[in-house]
């Protein structure tokens, strides 16, 4: 009904953008069909502001509508979209085909380290287990004020930086630790506890050092520096950890 | 709920693998991390010094034989010295390939088993290495004396 516009009017020329022909190589997988995943070539023809996800959607919508992935606000907002590309945990919605060097066929996985349940589609509940496990809500005890909880912009300042986690699980699947068992916490669930055991306002903080303090907490981080890498947000992940930890130390020491 | 349970009760429910297996808090991984930083910093000093006297302090490593060890191990200070070099080194080195059985090894079988073996040489290694140092004989009464440390002879 809303498209009536947009068929009506003639397709204009893309103007000075350049279009080109891409190949994405995705690991498909589909267990209804077979066990083992299998490389699908799809070649599309894209302009040179189109992102991965642009290109998944040319295929999905013109090429093989079975293909499968995660994507909601489509502006790096959501989370929904992670994957890996290139060999690079990325958003796809916030990837520029021309970054990731359109020239030779763009390798498109889902995430490592948590189950597939359909090509690019992973099962995320382990990673939000996780998540839940270090209770990511402000926790305070007495009577609630007749204010706002005030906060000096130094308090807020501490842990600015971990507020902007979209819990896309980038940072998790591009762990090594984590692809092992997957019994590691990961970057992710560290990074949304750094957020609440820092902010002056919460009382919940030896609480959420007591749960990272686990065999399978912030002790099995082996400062390898992928989840600060692969962050979309920009997240410092390393530091938060390495700030948890110390934390830790002090309070033990 | 009350439809079709009973086919849907047959299926696993696909997220129970992935449940966390058993919480475990206390600080001992917190004590092993710090542990591995300490041992480090101390460790640098005793095997540089080692490295140092043994191969650099008079003729050097020329010097290295039989009396030149045992003299060595006849003073307290080069056995307090030794010894805490061979267990910080032994407990740095064991926890340092812990770390990386559990990295690496998925299996709890695999783990299990590398992590014994660890262990087991680990035992032989300090138990071996400990009573070297303390039953040490700098002066074993049928050698020649050519071999032996100076102070063999008075």
């Amino acid at each position: 009904m809303t498209a009536t516009l947009e068929a009506a009017t003639p397709t204009p020329a893309a103007g000075e953008i350049p279009s080109f022909t891409v190949t994405l190589r995705i690991r498909r997988f589909n267990p209804e069909v077979s066990e083992e995943a299998t490389w699908e070539d799809f070649t599309v023809e894209a302009h040179g502001t189109d992102r991965i996800l642009d290109a998944l959607h040319k295929i999905k919508w013109d090429e093989d509508g079975s293909l499968t992935f995660r994507r909601s606000c489509a502006h790096g907002v959501c989370g929904s979209d992670a994957m890996r590309i290139n060999g690079r945990n990325r958003l796809a919605c916030k990837t520029l085909l021309k970054d990731v060097n359109p020239d030779k066929p763009i390798t498109v996985e889902p995430i490592k380290g948590l189950p597939v349940v359909k090509d690019l589609v992973v099962d995320m509940e382990p990673f939000f287990a996780s998540y839940r496990e270090i209770m990511p809500f402000l926790i305070t005890s007495g009577n609630e004020p007749s204010k706002e909880r005030y906060q000096s912009p130094e308090d807020r300042a501490k842990f600015d930086d971990t507020t902007k986690c979209i819990l896309c699980a980038a940072c998790t699947s591009s762990c090594p630790v984590f692809w092992t068992d997957g019994q590691y916490f990961g970057p992710a669930a560290i990074v949304n506890a750094h957020r609440f055991i820092f902010d002056s306002r919460d009382e919940g903080g030896t609480q959420r050092l007591e749960i990272l303090n686990d065999k399978e907490g912030v002790w099995r981080c082996r400062t390898t520096f992928n989840c600060t890498e692969a962050c979309p947000r920009g997240i410092e992940v390393t530091k938060a950890i390495q700030e948890v930890k110390r934390a830790m130390i002090t309070r033990a020491f | 709920m009350a439809h079709g349970t009973a086919a849907v009760a047959k299926i696993d429910s696909p997220r129970s693998p992935y449940a966390r297996r058993k919480t475990t808090r206390g600080n001992y991984e917190l004590y092993s991390w710090v542990f591995m930083r300490a041992s480090g910093v101390v460790l640098i000093v005793l095997i540089f010094g080692h490295l140092f006297v043994n191969l650099m302090v008079g003729d050097g490593v020329h010097a290295i034989d039989f009396g030149f060890v045992a003299g060595k191990w006849a003073s307290p200070l080069w056995q307090v010295w030794d010894l805490l070099m061979l267990w910080l080194a032994m407990i740095h080195g064991t926890n340092g390939v812990r770390t990386i059985i559990n990295d690496y090894a998925t299996r709890d079988l695999t783990r299990g088993i590398l992590k014994g073996l660890l262990l087991l040489a680990f035992t032989v290694v300090v138990v071996l290495g400990t009573l070297v140092i303390f039953t040490f004989d700098p002066c074993p009464p049928d050698a020649p004396a050519e071999l032996l440390a100076s102070f063999c002879t008075a």
